[in-house]
């Protein structure tokens, strides 16, 4: 646990003057996301520990180097926890690129996404500048959202140096079912749509999974109430779809994200296929091509990532990539950090 | 942020052109008409803009804009003009753009649990149109009979279910915004977590500096199986603020946990008539909603927090006509506080609850110095405080002792750790109290923000965040991460 944000200030503006690009690397666990790209390694794990943290404020605020493994093992402690249950891909994972990838877990459609948890970050941004911006509270509008932008950046637009986020109070009660399922899609929406404490639904390979959380009478009673039979050591399941350690994930062929409006009809593409949250992400191991996977994706109203293998963005266009690129710009006007990480051009 | 060379020549020019496009009754110019228009719900600050524009469709929009932006003409966009930070203020060079006549629902879907709709729909017309499939919009915001969708993005609003259900932020797919060069752009959508930079949580929130909301799709939620509220007094409010933290801490998230001060508890009672003790200090309101059976858990465990924490009575609604006047005393507490004094000033900050108690004293000091009454109202669960200031408009200088006051309850939040602004948003309002929270390196990169959507600044110029300038003229202390620049000198 240290902080060495002056260093890491004094590392970025002395970049600048050499006019280095930066590849800002923390527990090197996501790696395999986006581009692979070109810059000096910018080591950040150091900048590591948590900052402030009162479980009845329910934030916390750590440094971006904190591991996934420390904040976790807080707020067991605390009895609280990562709502969005985050994916980390390894032991090493971080906060900061936790928030920089965006990434959620099987809680994501009930409780809200990486995203929806970040309420504040101090950051460097490409002049070398550093800036605080949200806060440490749950309502806050002075000035534009600058935090939740960062989330799902993939550090092109400064570097992360603190996060605070909302956390939870774990469940009292939490319970898996299972049983065999021939309309998982329906069968997740209608789930989705009764005010049942779910707060985790999959289907693979003809089961579906559905985990209750919630107050002990919440829970016993939801489990009258469905089908399924109760699955011993559930919690091992959602784990290996949290981390993609399911047999499912197992596979030489590239493995895609398809996010999709949760009512939509399986996509007519071939390959095998695993749905999560609720039927609004969908993984796919399938052979074809790029272009006729990206798009089904988008006219079902989704899009998709290959998430594992070069193409994880979707290529942007029009006023949207302009956006995109002014934002850049407005940032990180000389583009030192990740250049090409999310965009070819920048 | 510079407001475009205006060049008044060509006004005739522009108004000529809008009413060409648009047909003359949708272009408003006179006097009278112009009226309405001149200020929002923050109406101590009042302009007369160059002309009201009523366009129908998301091409005229565009047209206007481009219209406009030709023009150098700054463009305001307005909803429902319910805002109480000056957001929708005109400018007296610049035209306002009211989204009056979006006030269609587009679609409700209730498979994928969304609603599509016109901007200028009011906020509970949709939660009326989607309850037919059991589903609701979950932000509440107290003006939400008259506030609308678009309005309610560019603020980001909340209300008092926002602990448990989010800001609009949270429950937002997807929006299609037109941007100041008149290009439509569509981002988000029933799918989850678009890629590529989060604009959908910039968009919202950004007081229509970045671009006018033309459609909003929101996300539904199953309405819960039962909601009970529990209300507890309390013979001060000290109490009251740590028997919040106890429920917090016993794991419950309630859909709304509520606190009005003795002040606002009589006002409120005298309007109402909610069934209120009037003779608290302090009153909390605990709504608990899920499954009928964790309701019932819940609200056990939240009746012993609250007496083991002092409460001298608690209470729970008989039924579902006394719940909703229990929270009709709560919604009504602004103009509850209206009838007993001529004006009030609400202010909107945010602290850490655990600071509640001491910020309490504070303002209790503060209104003892400037000799003016305050009501405390605010939403106890995510430490949102609404202290509603009494004044005297008609009495000279009250007003500006008012936002005195005001500003000094807004730095005190900024020392406290928190904000200056929790949903009513900066508007023209709190552009001073922005110099207090932000640094100008940090004020700088917003303006930047700005310039990539905006270059030439005519959208919404000169709110939301304060000019460098501005704030060097203001000369604002600027109080960052609780800590006074240099504390080793002595100030007097």
């Amino acid at each position: 646990m240290a902080d060495i944000e002056k260093d890491l200030q004094d590392g970025v503006r002395d970049a600048l003057a050499k006019k280095r690009r930066l590849n800002i690397v923390s527990g090197n666990t996501k790696t395999f996301l986006g581009a692979r790209i070109e810059g000096e390694a910018f080591e950040v794990s150091g900048h590591s520990g948590i900052v402030d943290y009162d479980p009845k404020e329910l934030v916390m605020t750590a440094r971006c180097g904190t591991s996934i493994a420390e904040i976790e093992s807080a707020l067991r402690d605390a009895n609280q926890m990562l709502a969005f249950e985050p994916p980390r891909f390894g032991t090493a994972a971080t906060l900061g690129g936790t928030v920089a990838c965006g990434l959620s877990g099987p809680r994501r459609p009930y409780a809200g996404s990486c995203r929806d948890h970040v309420l504040g970050c101090r950051m460097i941004n490409g002049r070398g500048e550093i800036l605080d911006f949200g806060g440490r509270v749950m309502k806050n509008v002075a000035g534009f959202d600058a935090s939740r932008l960062m989330v799902g950046a993939f550090g092109t637009l400064g570097i992360l140096l603190e996060v605070s986020f909302k956390v939870l109070p774990r469940a009292a009660s939490s319970l898996t079912l299972v049983h065999e399922c021939s309309d998982p899609v329906g069968y997740l929406n209608s789930l989705s749509a009764s005010p049942l404490p779910v707060d985790a639904a999959a289907h693979v390979d003809g089961l579906c999974y559905v985990r209750l959380s919630g107050s002990d009478q919440a829970v016993s009673e939801a489990k009258q109430r469905l089908q399924g039979e109760l699955l011993a050591g559930g919690e091992v399941f959602w784990e290996g779809l949290r981390e993609q350690k399911l047999p499912f994930f197992d596979t030489d062929l590239p493995l895609w994200r398809i996010a999709c409006p949760p009512a939509s009809p399986m996509l007519d593409l071939p390959g095998h296929w695993m749905i999560d949250w609720g039927a609004s992400q969908r993984w796919l191991k399938s052979a074809a091509e790029t272009g006729e996977i990206r798009q089904k994706a988008m006219e079902a109203g989704g899009h998709a990532a290959l998430f594992r293998g070069e193409g994880f963005m979707q290529p942007l266009t029009g006023t949207l990539l302009l956006l995109h690129r002014n934002l850049k710009s407005a940032f990180d006007p000389e583009g030192v950090f990740n250049h090409g990480r999310l965009c070819p051009e920048f | 942020m510079q407001v475009g060379g205006l060049d008044k020549g060509n006004i005739p020019s522009l108004v000529g052109a809008l009413r060409a496009r648009l047909g003359s009754e949708a272009v408003l110019t006179d006097r009278e008409e112009l009226a309405p228009f001149e200020c929002d719900g923050l109406s101590v600050y009042r302009r007369r803009p160059l002309a009201v524009l009523l366009p129908s469709t998301v091409e005229e929009v565009q047209e206007i804009l481009r219209l406009c932006g030709a023009h150098r003409v700054p463009v305001v966009a307005r909803g429902a003009g319910t805002g109480l930070s000056g957001g929708a203020l005109p400018l007296e060079d610049g035209v306002l753009l009211s989204l009056a006549r979006f006030n269609r629902i587009l679609k409700i879907d209730p498979l994928n649990r969304s609603a599509t709709v016109q901007p200028g729909v009011r906020n509970l017309a949709i939660s009326d149109a989607a309850a037919p499939h059991g589903l609701y919009y979950a932000p509440d915001p107290s003006s939400q009979i008259a506030c609308t969708i678009g309005g309610n993005v560019a603020e980001n609003s909340g209300g008092v279910h926002c602990l448990k259900y989010g800001l609009t932020v949270h429950n937002l797919l997807a929006l299609k915004f037109v941007t100041m060069a008149g290009e439509l752009v569509e981002i988000g959508s029933n799918a989850p977590d678009a890629q590529g930079y989060d604009l959908l949580a910039l968009m919202t929130g950004s007081e229509g500096l970045l671009g006018v909301i033309v459609e909003a799709t929101v996300k539904l939620l199953p309405r819960p199986e039962r909601a009970q509220v529990i209300l507890a007094a309390f013979g001060d409010v000290r109490r009251a603020a740590e028997a919040v933290g106890e429920v917090i801490a016993a794991g419950i998230i309630p859909a709304g946990l509520e606190m009005m001060d003795s002040l606002a508890i009589r006002a409120a009672e005298d309007f109402v008539h909610a069934g209120y003790p009037v003779g608290a200090e302090a009153l909390l309101l605990c709504e608990l909603d899920g499954t009928s059976a964790e309701v019932s858990e819940h609200v056990m465990t939240v009746r012993d927090l609250m007496k083991k924490s002092g409460a001298t009575e608690v209470r729970t609604a008989r039924d579902e006509a006394e719940r909703r006047m229990f929270w009709k005393g709560r919604k009504s507490a602004f103009p509850a506080v209206g009838r007993i004094s001529p004006d009030y000033y609400c202010m909107d900050g945010t602290i850490p609850r655990k600071n509640l108690p001491e910020m309490l004293d504070r303002i209790a000091q503060l209104s003892r110095q400037y000799g003016l009454r305050v009501a405390n109202v605010f939403h106890a669960g995510d430490g949102n405080l609404h202290p509603l200031i009494l004044f005297d408009a008609n009495v000279p200088g009250e007003l500006d002792k008012a936002e005195a006051f005001g500003r000094d309850i807004l730095e005190l939040c900024v020392e406290a750790g928190g904000t200056v602004t929790g949903e009513h948003g900066v508007g023209v309002e709190k552009l001073d109290s922005m110099c207090s929270q932000f640094e100008p390196a940090e004020l700088a990169q917003f303006h930047a923000i700005k310039a990539a959507f905006d270059p030439h600044g005519l959208l919404n110029p000169g709110k939301g965040v304060p000019t460098l300038h501005r704030c060097a003229e203001f000369g604002a202390m600027h109080v960052h991460r609780g800590k006074l620049p240099h504390p080793e000198l002595e100030r007097f």
